[in-house]
C-alpha cells in the first residue's frame, strides 16, 4: 500500500546548518508516529517540510504517492489536507475563538459563514470549550489556547495532522487536557505525526516511535521495542538522559 | 506648576498690557472669528480629501516594500526610493515645486489649481511617512502568525489581509494618529501658494487691524479640533485593547 506520507532522502539546511540529512520515513494512513530526539535533531523541520512551510534542498516528500515537494507547485491544496499545530499555539490574537476556527473554513474551503460557525461550535462543544466561543486568545489559559489551535486545524478535516511539540510551552498541569484531545483523535482515521518530548505519552499513543539523531532516523519501531529494548546506542543514551531528569 | 507660574507672573511683566492688547484682544477675536472659521473650512476640506488618499497610497507602498517574491525586487526598489525621496525633502519645498510647477504646465481648469496640486504635494510627502509606519507595523507581526495562516491553506494575499494587516494596523494607531495631527497642521502650508485657508486669513486680518490676535485665535481653532480628535482615537484604541486582551497588570 502507498504510504500516506513519505519522505525519501530528504536534506534540508539553514545556511551552513544541515538539519535533515538524507532522511527517509514512511507513515501509513491512519498511523500514529511519534518523533523523539534531542533538541535540534530535526523533529520540527520534518513537520514543516511536510506542510511545505519549508522548502527541502534534496529528496522528495510524497503525499499518497504524489510528489508535493516539487518546486513551483501550489502548496495550498496540500495544506488543506495536512494540518499543523505549533508549539506556541499561534492563534490569531485579534480574532475571537470562533473566528480563529472559521477563517480558513470560509476563505479556503469556501464554506458559508453559518456552516463554518456550526462546524466550529460542534468541535468546541466536543472538546469542552463551548463557553469560550466568543473569547479572545489572550483571555484563555495556555491549555485552552492549544486546544483551540488543534480544533482550528481539525476543522479543516485534514487527512494528516502534524503536532509540533504541542505541550512544550504549557505548564505541567495543563499538559493533560491537551493530550486528552490527541488521545481522542487516535483511531479516527486521521494520520498523526507527533514531535514530542513527552516520552510516556509517545509510548502510550504511538503505533511506531521514530528516534531522530542529527537529522536522520537512528531507530524506528514499536513503542515497546524503542523504549523497552532500544537497539541503537544513541537511542539508549538519549533515553538514559531523559529518564535521569 | 509651570502653568500656575505663567498665570501668576506673566501679567506682572512690564509690557503685559501691550501684549494683551495686540495678542488677546477680545473685540478683535469676535470680529475675526467668522472669517477664520470660514477659512478653516478649507483646511478641513484639504485634510478630509488628503487623509484617505494618503492612507491608501501609504498602504500600497508598504505592501510593495514588504513583498517577498524575488520577481518583485524592482517594485521593492521603487517603493524604497519613493519613501526616501518624499521624506528627504521638506514638505514646503514639495508644495512649492508641485503646487506651482504642475499648474505651470498649462493644464485646463480645474487641473491647474494650486490648491489641488498643493494638496497632492502634501499627500505625496505624508504617504512616504505613513508608509514607513505601516511597514514597521507589518514587520512587527511575528512570522509564526504567517506560518499559522499559510498552514491552514490561506494564500499570501489572504494572510496579509486577514491576519497580518489587522494586527499591524492596530499596533501603529498611536504613530498614525501622530502623523494625522501633524498633517492637520501642515495643511496650513498650502496657503503659501495661494489658497486662503485659516493661517492666510489670520495673516490678512493681522495686517488689516495691526493686531496679532487672529493668530492666537487660529491656534485655538486648531487646538479645538486636534485635541478632541486625539482623545477620541485614544479612547477607541484602548477600548479595542481591553476587548481583546487578558488580565491587565495592576498599576
Amino acid at each position: 500500500m502507498t504510504p500516506k506520507v513519505s519522505l525519501r532522502g530528504v536534506t534540508k539546511s539553514f545556511g551552513t546548518n544541515t538539519v535533515l540529512r538524507d532522511l527517509s520515513l514512511d507513515v501509513a494512513a491512519g498511523e500514529v508516529v511519534s518523533l523523539i530526539g534531542a533538541s535540534g535533531s530535526g523533529k520540527t523541520t520534518i513537520l514543516r517540510c511536510i506542510n511545505l512551510l519549508e522548502q527541502i534542498d534534496d529528496g522528495v516528500v510524497l503525499l499518497d504517492g504524489d510528489e508535493i515537494s516539487a518546486i513551483g507547485r501550489d502548496p495550498n491544496p496540500v495544506r488543506r489536507r495536512v494540518g499543523i499545530v505549533f508549539q506556541s499555539f499561534n492563534l490569531f490574537p485579534h480574532m475571537s475563538v470562533t473566528r480563529n476556527i472559521t477563517l480558513a473554513l470560509t476563505k479556503v474551503l469556501g464554506l458559508g459563514s453559518e456552516a463554518a460557525t456550526q462546524r466550529a461550535t460542534e468541535l468546541l462543544t466536543r472538546f469542552g470549550l463551548a463557553d469560550k466561543a466568543g473569547a479572545f486568545p489572550d483571555q484563555l489559559s495556555g491549555g485552552q489556547q492549544q486546544r483551540v489551535a488543534i480544533i482550528r486545524a481539525l476543522a479543516m478535516q485534514p487527512e494528516v495532522l502534524l503536532l509540533d511539540e504541542i505541550t512544550s510551552a504549557l505548564d505541567p498541569e495543563l499538559v493533560g487536557e491537551v493530550l486528552d484531545v490527541v488521545r481522542e483523535l487516535k483511531g479516527s482515521g486521521i494520520t498523526l505525526l507527533i514531535a514530542t518530548h513527552e516520552m510516556a505519552f509517545a509510548r502510550e499513543i504511538s503505533d511506531r516511535v521514530c528516534f531522530l539523531h542529527a537529522g536522520s532516523v537512528a531507530e524506528i519501531g514499536s513503542p515497546s521495542q524503542v523504549f523497552g529494548a532500544p537497539r541503537d546506542e544513541r537511542t539508549q543514551q538519549f533515553l538514559r538522559r531523559v529518564r535521569s531528569n | 506648576m509651570v502653568l500656575a507660574a505663567v498665570v501668576v507672573f506673566v501679567p506682572r511683566m512690564p509690557r503685559w498690557d501691550r501684549v494683551k492688547k495686540s495678542f488677546f484682544d477680545v473685540e478683535q477675536m469676535r470680529d475675526s472669528l467668522p472669517r477664520l472659521l470660514d477659512a478653516f473650512w478649507l483646511d478641513i476640506k484639504i485634510f478630509a480629501w488628503t487623509t484617505p488618499a494618503i492612507f491608501i497610497a501609504a498602504l500600497l507602498i508598504a505592501l510593495a516594500r514588504n513583498s517577498r517574491s524575488p520577481a518583485l525586487f524592482p517594485v521593492r526598489m521603487l517603493a524604497a526610493a519613493y519613501t526616501d525621496v518624499m521624506r528627504g525633502v521638506p514638505v514646503i519645498l514639495w508644495i512649492y515645486l508641485v503646487g506651482f510647477g504642475v499648474p505651470g504646465l498649462g493644464l485646463e481648469r480645474p487641473f491647474n489649481s494650486p490648491l489641488l496640486w498643493g494638496s497632492v504635494a502634501l499627500g505625496m510627502t505624508y504617504s512616504g511617512y505613513v508608509a514607513e509606519v505601516f511597514r514597521a507595523g507589518i514587520d512587527s507581526v511575528h512570522e509564526s502568525q504567517r506560518a499559522a495562516a499559510r498552514s491552514l491553506g490561506l494564500s499570501s494575499a489572504q494572510t496579509m489581509r486577514h491576519v497580518v494587516l489587522p494586527q499591524a494596523v492596530r499596533r501603529v494607531v498611536p504613530p498614525l494618529l501622530n502623523d494625522m495631527v501633524s498633517l492637520q497642521k501642515d495643511v496650513a502650508l498650502v496657503s503659501l501658494i495661494g489658497p486662503i485657508e485659516i493661517l492666510r486669513q489670520a495673516g490678512i486680518d493681522k495686517s488689516k487691524f495691526a493686531n496679532f490676535t487672529p493668530f492666537v485665535l487660529a491656534a485655538l481653532i486648531f487646538l479645538a479640533v486636534t485635541i478632541p480628535l486625539t482623545r477620541l482615537t485614544d479612547y477607541l484604541w484602548h477600548r479595542e485593547r481591553r476587548r481583546t486582551s487578558g488580565t491587565r497588570v495592576a498599576a
